[in-house]
């Protein structure tokens, strides 16, 4: 019974395109209820095609995936994917929908009525730090990078999911409104308690975010370990990025 | 007379025509757009589908308006005891014009939808949106601008293709268009020509106008929703006024035409001749382009016409041309009633042939009276023909090795012309139609066929054998025809339409009193 703990778990996941490329094998991971699990790799790793087998955007290959105990192959994926909020680089907002209308639409799908859907799209701007009067009304095109991101947070919180799947979301940023957004992040996080799946290639965002990160490489799992694990790990992917950390913490402490 | 002043004298006919032609146009834009945009998105859902289904609205596009007319008229589809396809009218003319509007739509609906962009529409999955919500809530959004875009090209297709549906007697500014090119005037055409054009602008900037509006963005909501089921209802109802019109009223009879003058006046005379012995109800539908009097005919769309007995040998029954009267008549008749259940009636009199004319002086200078005459002299002559001569079977190649002819020079041009030619000297001899009223005008002298080389033309009225069958007097009326038009009375009626531009109808009621047919 101690699946029911797990909010997510791989077990022998593998996927392959139909042309015979394999994208992800073998994976096992587990991920504890109000926990951020971070997936770290590069381009390619595997990250997002371990993003989409939770959400059910694609079926595993081989193995399961289970969510709340239960296969995904299972789950309706309509159902799922309610449960789940979803937040991708910028271009997720829908261009046509104002900026309430966009996070209002998982509860819009879910038939709340008109009214709770506004006072929750206000509470949620406040939440990510808009003015509600003031953004309401606007359109995706007329946010900065910044505001848009937080837009896509409030939408994946909208009708409040256990589970939010982040890929990339701070991507596109510039280097200052992102650490600004991640340190906001980081409140949200824990005031909420949620359970998260964040995908990034950039480690000191892994180390800000994460409770334990999972580094992908060539669709395998090479580490799934606390932070400052990473730091000491021999494995040749591992010391790459934790290399990287070193060089921007060293010009860091430079400027 | 200039074109502002045919507007002003003529400006309840124009509204008219006008609004048919907006008519067909709303109906025909209407219908491609229900059956274009749910095809468009099924393409979407099935990309296997979008070769075969594009390469066929494609092909459509390509097929000559009057060859798809042609096509569709023999056709009989039933929906619900409802003809949909097949037959002469608005109907055929609408369903020639959803063919071809179709293209544009179907692309770019399925471009429009095919280009949102990838990342948009995982986001909308991966929101647990069904496929239908995303397709209604996401896609056909963001691809409305690129899908009314596609309506934009549709609409001014149709302006301008619904022009040719005159020829098969669906209306709308086209009939100007046809009127004048057949009695070679220029405000006519352009009288037709220059609202269409303005449609087609006005059309042009309005849907422009929307589609800036929705990539801008703004109105998706149940206003636009409401806006939409208003537009389907009005499409629908127009549909079935579309039929309510275009239904020829049972038990009637309907006379046709082709799409020239003395066509038109026959028309009238059969139709006036016909009201006047008979209790029977008359529809006219005048004007049928290329060979659609005949399809029409066949297909049961009208029930008589008048046709010439060399037509109907060489360019319908295709049969080597013959040149003894009698003969082609009784050819005709025995083909016509085993091929297709008509019937030949008694000859009107006259005979449409090719007309070898010369001016009158020349002819007196020269003694012509013959054809032959003329091959002696004609070493140094000019000759002018119009394309339709030069080309066909029984034509210039013939007619020049029977003659004998060597002419200095040759000049096609565009038949009408070739009187005007003629009489101001530019060229020495043409080929022109026995029964055009330009030969009196111009004062012309017609040299005798002597070696009979052309195969006679003798206008005959052709009738269903079904239609005898049910109503047995009108047999009687066609009767009383045979033989009161001779060559000279026929050009006069020409004249009188063509040149001293009176209404074929009047004129034909003239000629009716005139020969104690009808008071």
């Amino acid at each position: 019974m101690s699946d029911l703990q797990k909010a997510i778990e791989f077990s022998d996941v593998s996927f392959t395109l139909p042309d015979g490329k394999t994208l992800l094998s073998d994976l096992n991971l587990s991920v504890d209820q109000g926990e951020t699990l971070v997936l770290l790799g590069r381009s390619g790793s595997g990250k997002t095609t371990t993003m989409k087998l939770i959400n059910r955007l694609i079926d595993p290959t081989a193995g399961t995936v289970q969510v709340e105990g239960k296969r995904t192959v299972d789950w309706d994926p309509i159902r799922l994917r309610r449960r789940i909020g979803y937040v991708i680089q910028e271009i997720g907002l829908f261009p046509h929908l104002t900026v309430e209308e966009n996070i209002g639409v998982v509860p819009r799908l879910e038939n709340w009525p008109a009214e709770r859907i506004k006072e929750r799209a206000r509470a949620l701007l406040t939440l990510v730090g808009l003015d509600a009067d003031r953004f309401a009304a606007r359109f995706p095109r007329e946010l900065s990078g910044g505001q848009r991101q937080r837009i896509g947070v409030a939408r994946a919180l909208a009708a409040d999911p256990p589970v939010i799947l982040l890929d990339e979301p701070f991507g596109a940023l510039d280097p200052i409104t992102r650490r600004e957004i991640q340190r906001e992040f980081k409140t949200l996080q824990q005031e909420l308690k949620k359970t998260m799946i964040f995908v990034t290639h950039d480690i000191a965002e892994a180390f800000v975010l994460g409770t334990r990160i999972a580094l992908l490489k060539d669709g395998q799992l090479i580490l799934l370990d606390e932070p400052q694990a990473l730091l000491h790990s021999q494995h040749p992917e591992a010391r790459a990025f934790a290399e990287c950390f070193n060089d921007a913490q060293g010009s860091g402490s430079r400027a | 007379m200039s074109l502002i002043e045919f507007f002003s004298h003529n400006t309840r006919e124009l509204l008219a025509l006008t609004f048919e032609h907006l008519f067909l146009v709303a109906v025909s834009t209407g219908i491609a757009i229900l059956i274009g945009v749910p095809l468009g998105i099924l393409l979407t859902r099935k990309p296997g589908l979008s070769k075969p289904v594009l390469g066929f609205a494609n092909i459509m596009q390509t097929v000559p308006s009057l060859a798809l007319f042609g096509f569709l008229i023999p056709l009989n589809i039933y929906l619900f005891h409802v003809k949909i396809v097949g037959g002469i009218g608005a109907r055929t003319a609408i369903v020639a014009l959803v063919l071809y509007a179709l293209l544009p739509i179907i692309r770019n609906t399925f471009t429009g939808i095919s280009n949102v962009d990838p990342a948009i529409r995982d986001a909308g999955r991966g929101m647990g949106m069904t496929d239908r919500q995303l397709l209604l809530q996401v896609e056909l959004p963001l691809a409305l601008g690129v899908i009314i875009a596609g309506v934009r090209v549709a609409t001014v297709i149709c302006v301008g293709t619904a022009t040719i549906a005159a020829a098969i007697d669906a209306g709308g500014l086209g009939r100007y268009i046809f009127r004048g090119l057949r009695a070679n005037d220029n405000t006519l055409i352009l009288a037709g020509a220059v609202p269409a054009a303005l449609i087609a602008m006005g059309a042009d900037l309005a849907l422009g106008y929307i589609e800036r509006t929705i990539q801008f963005g703004k109105t998706i909501g149940a206003k636009s929703k409401k806006f939409l089921w208003s537009g389907v209802i009005a499409v629908l109802v127009g549909i079935i006024v579309a039929y309510f019109i275009a239904g020829k009223g049972a038990g009637a009879i309907a006379v046709g035409s082709k799409d020239f003058t003395e066509q038109v006046i026959l028309g009238e005379i059969l139709a006036q001749a016909i009201e006047g012995k008979t209790t029977l109800q008359v529809v006219r539908r005048f004007d049928l382009g290329g060979n659609l009097a005949h399809e029409a005919l066949a297909a049961g769309e009208i029930d008589v016409y008048v046709e010439y007995t060399g037509t109907a040998l060489l360019a319908i029954l295709k049969n080597p041309p013959v040149t003894d009267p009698q003969e082609v008549l009784r050819r005709v008749k025995a083909e016509y009633a085993r091929r297709f259940k008509l019937e030949w009636t008694e000859p009107l009199g006259f005979n449409n042939t090719f007309a070898i004319l010369v001016r009158a002086d020349d002819a007196r200078q020269l003694n012509l009276k013959r054809i032959t005459d003329a091959a002696r002299v004609s070493a140094q002559w000019r000759a002018g023909f119009g394309q339709d001569f030069m080309s066909r079977a029984d034509g210039y190649p013939g007619f020049a090795q029977t003659y004998g002819f060597h002419f200095q020079e040759i000049r096609e041009m565009d038949l009408s012309l070739t009187y005007r030619a003629l009489a101001e000297k530019q060229v020495d001899l043409i080929a022109g139609n026995s029964t055009d009223g330009l030969i009196s005008r111009y004062g012309l002298a017609q040299l005798e066929d002597d070696r009979h080389y052309f195969p006679p033309y003798d206008g005959v009225p052709v009738v269903r054998q079904d239609t005898l069958e049910k109503h047995p007097e009108l047999r009687q009326v066609l009767q009383k025809l045979g033989g009161i038009l001779t060559v000279d009375e026929m050009r006069k009626l020409n004249y009188a339409v063509d040149g001293e531009k009176r209404q074929p109808r009047e004129v034909a009621r003239e000629f009716l009193k005139l020969k104690n047919i009808i008071q």
